[in-house]
C-alpha cells in the first residue's frame, strides 16, 4: 500500500520532469548513435568482391550499390588474388558450399560484404519458397483434376511435385567465412556495442536514481517521510519499482534501437539481453541510492561519476581484461559492469544461453542485494528504528 | 487526563557532542507545550528525540505509554518539520494525499480530511496548484495542513508560525486551542513570545538545558515579573550568573 503510493509519486515526479525524461530516454540513444558513427566508419563505402564459380543467380542477388563484383577465373590462391587486386573479399563456390574470404583490413567493408551475402541468401530463399508454393498449388490443381477424372492416377501427380522440388533444392547454400586479418569479432563497433549498451544503462540509472534520492535528502522530504510509520524497506522498494520501471523502458528502447536502427544482429535471446540490462539497472539503482548518502549536493553527486561510473568502462572488456597489467586484473572483479558487459558481449556476439551467463547474473544480483542492505542501514541515520 | 509525553533525565547529542542535558518533562492530554529558546538551543533535537527519530543517549522517552523510539507510534503523531519538506513538482493536493497515505490513511479518510485541514490554513483555493508556485508562507501552511491531516492524538509542530501573517496566526491558534479542548496534545517550538503566551505549559531551553518550566502564570509569579518574555530574560541571566560562578 505505502510502496504503491511511493511508486505513484515517483511516476508523477518523473513524468513531469521533461528534462530528466529526455536524459533517461534520448541521451542514451544519442550517445550510442555517436559511438556508431564514430566507429562504424563510412557506410557509403563500396567494397570490391571477387567471385569464382558462383551461381549467376547468387551473384545477381548479391549485387547492390555498395558492392563491386569482379568475376575471376584464375587458379591462384584466394590470398594471392585478394592481395594482388586489393579486393575486400572473395567468394568462391564448390557444389552448394560457399566460401567467403574477407581481407578484413577495413572492417566496414567486411561488414558490407557480409550483410550483402546474408541479404542475398535470404532473397534467394524467399524466391524459392514462393516458387515452391506456386508449383505445389499447380500440382494440387493437377491432382484434383486427376482425381476427378479417374481414381487410379494420383501417384503420377505426387511424383511431379517431388521432381519440381528437387530442381529448386539447390538454392540452400552453406557458407564458411575466413578472415585474412583479424577475426569475425573485429568490427570495433560490434565489440563496443554490447559494452556501451550496458554502460549507458548503468550510467543513466545510477545518475538519475542517485540524484532523485539526494534531492529527497536535501529538501528534507526523506526525513519527513521517515516521520511517518513507513518502513525503510517500503521506501527503498518504492524507489526500486518506480525507477526500475523507467530503467526497464530505457533498456527496451536501447535494445530495439540497436536492433532496428543499427541493424545489429543479436545472436542470443533478446530476453536474455533485457534480463542482463535489467539486473545491471538494479545494481546501478541501488548503488546510486547508496552513493547519494555520501553526497550533500547535486554537484557532489556528479563528483562521484569519475570515481564510481567511469572506471567501470575500462574494466568492462573494451580492453581485454587479459591484456591488463596483472595487478590490475582483479579490480575488474569488483566492477558490476564487468559482469554485465561480458554477459552482454557473450549473448549478443556469441549467442550463448541462459545457463552460460547464470554465474555472472547471480553476481549482479548479489551486488544489488548488498547495496540494498547497505541502503537500509544508511537510512538509520535519519530514523533510528 | 492521561500522560502523553514523559521525558526523564534525557541526555541527547550527535556523535560525541552533547546537545541536551537533564531534560525532564511530563505532558498530559489537552496540554499545549511551548518549547521556547534561541536558535541552536536544541529545540529541534528534543522534538526529534520525542518523536523517536533519535535514540536517547541516556534517560527515557515515553509517548502515549510507549517507550520511544517506536515506528508504529509515528502513525499517531502529526508532525510539521522546521523546514518545509514538500514535493515541489506535485500539487498541494498530491502532497497531502501522499503524506496521508504514508501516515496510513484510507482514501475515504483523505477525502474527508483534506478539506478540513486545508480549511484551517486557508489553502482551499490553491489545492491544485503546484507547490513550486507557492510562496514561502503558503508552503508553511501546507506543511501545517499535512500535520493536521490525520487528526492525530499528538501534534508536534517545529516553528509552525514562522512566515505566517498575524490574522492567519490567530486563526491557527484558535484551531489549536479547539483541538486541545478536545483532548489532543500539542507540542510546538517557537522563539516568538506571542506563541509562548498562548501555550498552557512552557519549557525554556538555553544552551541545551531547561532553564525554566511551568505554566505561564506560575512562571510569572515565580520570577516576580510581568510577562513571559521577562521570565525568559531573567531565567537566562540566572543561568549566566550560575555558570560564571562555576
Ligand atoms: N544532525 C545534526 N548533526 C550534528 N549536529 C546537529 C545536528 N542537528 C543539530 N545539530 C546541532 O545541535 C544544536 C542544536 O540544534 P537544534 O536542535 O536544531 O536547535 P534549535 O532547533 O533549538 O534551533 C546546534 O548546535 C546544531 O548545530
Ligand atoms: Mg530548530
Amino acid at each position: 500500500m505505502r510502496t504503491l503510493a511511493m511508486i505513484r509519486r515517483v511516476f508523477r515526479e518523473m513524468l513531469r520532469d521533461k528534462r530528466t525524461l529526455a536524459l533517461m530516454f534520448i541521451a542514451p540513444l544519442f550517445i550510442l548513435s555517436l559511438v556508431y558513427f564514430l566507429f562504424q566508419g563510412n557506410t557509403t563505402t563500396t567494397a570490391s568482391l571477387a567471385t569464382r564459380n558462383v551461381d549467376s543467380s547468387m551473384v545477381t542477388a548479391i549485387k547492390n550499390k555498395h558492392i563491386k563484383i569482379h568475376d575471376v577465373n584464375s587458379d591462384k590462391s584466394v590470398k594471392t588474388i585478394i592481395r594482388e587486386h586489393d579486393y575486400a573479399g572473395m567468394l568462391s563456390q564448390n557444389g552448394d558450399k560457399l566460401t567467403l574470404t574477407l581481407a578484413n583490413t577495413d572492417q566496414s567493408k567486411s561488414a558490407v560484404i557480409k550483410q550483402s551475402l546474408q541479404a542475398a541468401q535470404a532473397k534467394l530463399k524467399g524466391q524459392a519458397a514462393a516458387t515452391t508454393i506456386k508449383t505445389q498449388a499447380q500440382a494440387l490443381q493437377k491432382m484434383q483434376a486427376a482425381l476427378g477424372a479417374a481414381t487410379h492416377t494420383p501417384v503420377n501427380a505426387t511424383t511431379n511435385v517431388g521432381n519440381l522440388k528437387a530442381k529448386l533444392g539447390s538454392t540452400s547454400y552453406t557458407t564458411k567465412t575466413h578472415y585474412l586479418y583479424g577475426s569475425k569479432d573485429s568490427t570495433f563497433f560490434n565489440t563496443l556495442l554490447p559494452i556501451m549498451m550496458g554502460f549507458v544503462v548503468f550510467f543513466f540509472v545510477f545518475l538519475i536514481s542517485g540524484i532523485a534520492l539526494l534531492r529527497e535528502r536535501t529538501t528534507g522530504t526523506l526525513y519527513r517521510l521517515l516521520a511517518t510509520p513507513v518502513k525503510r524497506g517500503e521506501i527503498i522498494s518504492g524507489y526500486l519499482c518506480g525507477y526500475g520501471t523507467f530503467a526497464f523502458i530505457q533498456t527496451l528502447l536501447i535494445v530495439l534501437f540497436t536492433m532496428y536502427v543499427f541493424k545489429i544482429q543479436i545472436l542470443g535471446s533478446i530476453w536474455l539481453v533485457l534480463l542482463i540490462n535489467v539486473l545491471l539497472a538494479m545494481v546501478a539503482l541501488t548503488l546510486g541510492l547508496l552513493i547519494s548518502t555520501f553526497a550533500s549536493s547535486e554537484f557532489q553527486m556528479i563528483q562521484f561519476i569519475p570515481i564510481v561510473a567511469i572506471p567501470q568502462i575500462f574494466f568492462a572488456g573494451i580492453i581485454p581484461i587479459s591484456s591488463l597489467p596483472g595487478w590490475l586484473q582483479p579490480v575488474s572483479y569488483i566492477m558490476p559492469l564487468y559482469y554485465g558487459a561480458s554477459s552482454m558481449s557473450a549473448v549478443v556476439q556469441k549467442g550463448v544461453g541462459f545457463m552460460d551467463v547464470l554465474p555472472n547474473l547471480s553476481i549482479l544480483l548479489l551486488f544489488a542485494a548488498v547495496f540494498l542492505v547497505l541502503n537500509l542501514l544508511t537510512m538509520r541515520k535519519y530514523r533510528q528504528v | 487526563m492521561t500522560e502523553v509525553i514523559k521525558v526523564t533525565n534525557l541526555q541527547q547529542g550527535y556523535g560525541k557532542r552533547i546537545i541536551l542535558n537533564d531534560i525532564n518533562l511530563n505532558i498530559n492530554s489537552g496540554d499545549i507545550l511551548g518549547l521556547i529558546g534561541p536558535s541552536g538551543a536544541g529545540k529541534t533535537t528534543l522534538v526529534s528525540t520525542i518523536m523517536g527519530m533519535l535514540k536517547p543517549k541516556q534517560g527515557t522517552v515515553t509517548v502515549l505509554g510507549t517507550p520511544m523510539p517506536n515506528r508504529k507510534l509515528l502513525g499517531k503523531i502529526g508532525y510539521m518539520a522546521q523546514t518545509d519538506a514538500l514535493y515541489s513538482v506535485l500539487t498541494a493536493r498530491e502532497n497531502l494525499t501522499f503524506f496521508g497515505e504514508m501516515q496510513g490513511m484510507s482514501k475515504a479518510e483523505l477525502q474527508k480530511q483534506i478539506p478540513y485541514a486545508t480549511g484551517i490554513v486557508n489553502l482551499n483555493d490553491d489545492l491544485d496548484k503546484y507547490v513550486k508556485d507557492y510562496s514561502g508562507g503558503m508552503k508553511r501552511r501546507l506543511s501545517l495542513a499535512i500535520a493536521l491531516l490525520a487528526d492525530p492524538e499528538l501534534l508536534i509542530l517545529d516553528e509552525p508560525t514562522v512566515g505566517i501573517d498575524p490574522e492567519l496566526r490567530q486563526q491557527i491558534w484558535k484551531e489549536l486551542h479547539r483541538l486541545a479542548d478536545e483532548g489532543k496534545t500539542i507540542l510546538l517550538t517557537t522563539h516568538v513570545m506571542e506563541d509562548a503566551e498562548q501555550s498552557s505549559y512552557l519549557m525554556m531551553i538555553r544552551g541545551g538545558r531547561a532553564i525554566a518550566q511551568g505554566t505561564p502564570d506560575d512562571l510569572i509569579s515565580q520570577y516576580h515579573v510581568n510577562s513571559v518574555e521577562e521570565v525568559f530574560l531573567q531565567a537566562g541571566r540566572d543561568q549566566d550568573a550560575h555558570t560564571s560562578n562555576d
